[in-house]
C-alpha cells in the first residue's frame, strides 16, 4: 500500500535524524534509545499491521489503529509535560545566570568606588 | 540590626522615585536601612531614578519576573549579612508606615516571617481581588499545606534565620506561594499582620493580573511534580 511506503520513508528519515543527532552529541544515549526504539516500533507496526491488531485484541481495544492513536496521545501528553519541566528548569538556570551577572557587576562597581 | 528593603521593579520609572522617597530612613530597633531596587530588565529610567534616590540598584540584564527579582534580593541579603529583609512593591501599593509594624514581631524575636495581609481587615479591596486571592489561598493550602489569609501579598518581612533558609526557585508571580512552601519546608514560625493596600489605576495595571491566576497555579503544580 502507498501509505505504508510513505510512512516507512518518513520513519527511516526520522531514524536517520536521530542517528545524526547522537553522532553530533546533541542528544544523550537515553534519548537515542527512546527515540530510535519508538521509530523502530512504528516501522514494525507499519510493516505488519496484523501485529497491532493482535495487540489491540490483547488489550480489549477494537482496532490496531486505535491502539496506536491511544498510545500516541498518552505519550504525547507525557512528552509535553516533560518538555514543560525542562523549559522551567532552563528558565531557572537563566535566572541564576542573570542573578550572578547582576551581583558580580555590583561587586565590581563596589570595588571601584 | 541591619534592615534591607527589597523592591523588585520592572518599568516602574513613573512611581519608583516617590516610593523610595517615602520609605522610612529610621526605625526604632534598626541601626541601618538599605534600600535595594532590583531593576528587572526595565527599558525605562527605573534604575536612574532609583540611583538618584540613593538606593542600591542591582540590574538584571533581561527580565526574569518577580520571583527572579526577589531571589536576587535574598542572595544580596545573604552576601551583605542583612538581619531583616522586607519585600516591598515598587508600584506604590504599600504604605511605608506598615514596615514598622511589619518588622516589630521580628525585632521582638517572636517569629521568623511576617506577612502583611490585606485581608485581615477587608476594606477597599476590589471584589475580584478578594475572589482571586481566596482561590490562591486555597491552592496554596492544597499544594503546600499552609493556610494564609493573603497568599499573594507583596509586603513581607524575614529574619536572618529565614533569609538563610529560604530558597527561591520560581521566576514569576508564583513566588508568593513559593514563599509559603519554604516557610513550611523549613518549619519557620510566621504570623500575619493587617496592612492596607493602596489600589490605584497604576498599581492595578502593574500588579498581578487576574488572568495570570491559572498559569501561576499550573506552574506551582509543575514545580511540585518534578
Amino acid at each position: 500500500m502507498l501509505i505504508q511506503i510513505l510512512l516507512i520513508i518518513f520513519l527511516l528519515f526520522a531514524v536517520s535524524r536521530v542517528l545524526l543527532q547522537v553522532k553530533s552529541g546533541n542528544i544523550t544515549a537515553g534519548s537515542f534509545i527512546f527515540w530510535s526504539g519508538l521509530f523502530f516500533i512504528a516501522i514494525v507496526g507499519v510493516l505488519s499491521p496484523e501485529l497491532t491488531s493482535r495487540v489491540a485484541r490483547l488489550l480489549g481495544i477494537g482496532r490496531g489503529a486505535d491502539v496506536i492513536i491511544y498510545v500516541s496521545i498518552v505519550l504525547l501528553f507525557y512528552l509535553v509535560f516533560r518538555l514543560s519541566i525542562v523549559i522551567e528548569d532552563l528558565r531557572h538556570e537563566i535566572t541564576k545566570l542573570v542573578r550572578e551577572i547582576a551581583l558580580s557587576k555590583e561587586k565590581e562597581t563596589g570595588k571601584s568606588k | 540590626m541591619k534592615l534591607l528593603i527589597i523592591l523588585p521593579a520592572f518599568n516602574e520609572g513613573e512611581k519608583i522615585g516617590e516610593v523610595l522617597k517615602n520609605l522610612p530612613n529610621k526605625i526604632p530597633g534598626v541601626s541601618e536601612i538599605e534600600k535595594l531596587v532590583i531593576d528587572d530588565g526595565s527599558s525605562d529610567n527605573t534604575a536612574k531614578i532609583a540611583l538618584s534616590q540613593k538606593a542600591k540598584v542591582l540590574r538584571h540584564i533581561i527580565n526574569r519576573g518577580l520571583g527572579g527579582g526577589i531571589g536576587t534580593g535574598f542572595e544580596y541579603a545573604r552576601l551583605t549579612g542583612a538581619d531583616i529583609v522586607v519585600t516591598f512593591d515598587s508600584d506604590g501599593q504599600h504604605r511605608p508606615q506598615d514596615i514598622v509594624s511589619l518588622i516589630k514581631p521580628i525585632i521582638e524575636k517572636k517569629v521568623d516571617v511576617v506577612i502583611g495581609s490585606r485581608f485581615i481587615k477587608v476594606s477597599e479591596v476590589p471584589f475580584d481581588r478578594i475572589v482571586i486571592n481566596f482561590l490562591s489561598n486555597v491552592a496554596t493550602f492544597i499544594l503546600f499545606g499552609i493556610w494564609t489569609s493573603d497568599s499573594q501579598s507583596g509586603l513581607r518581612a524575614f529574619n536572618k534565620n529565614a533569609i538563610s533558609k529560604i530558597e527561591i526557585k520560581t521566576q514569576k508571580m508564583e513566588v508568593s506561594s513559593e514563599i509559603f512552601k519554604e516557610i513550611k519546608r523549613n518549619d519557620l514560625k510566621f504570623t500575619e499582620i493587617p496592612i492596607k493596600a493602596i489600589y490605584t489605576e497604576y498599581s492595578r495595571k502593574k500588579g498581578q493580573k487576574n488572568s495570570n491566576a491559572v498559569p501561576t497555579f499550573i506552574k506551582m503544580f509543575l514545580r511540585i511534580l518534578r
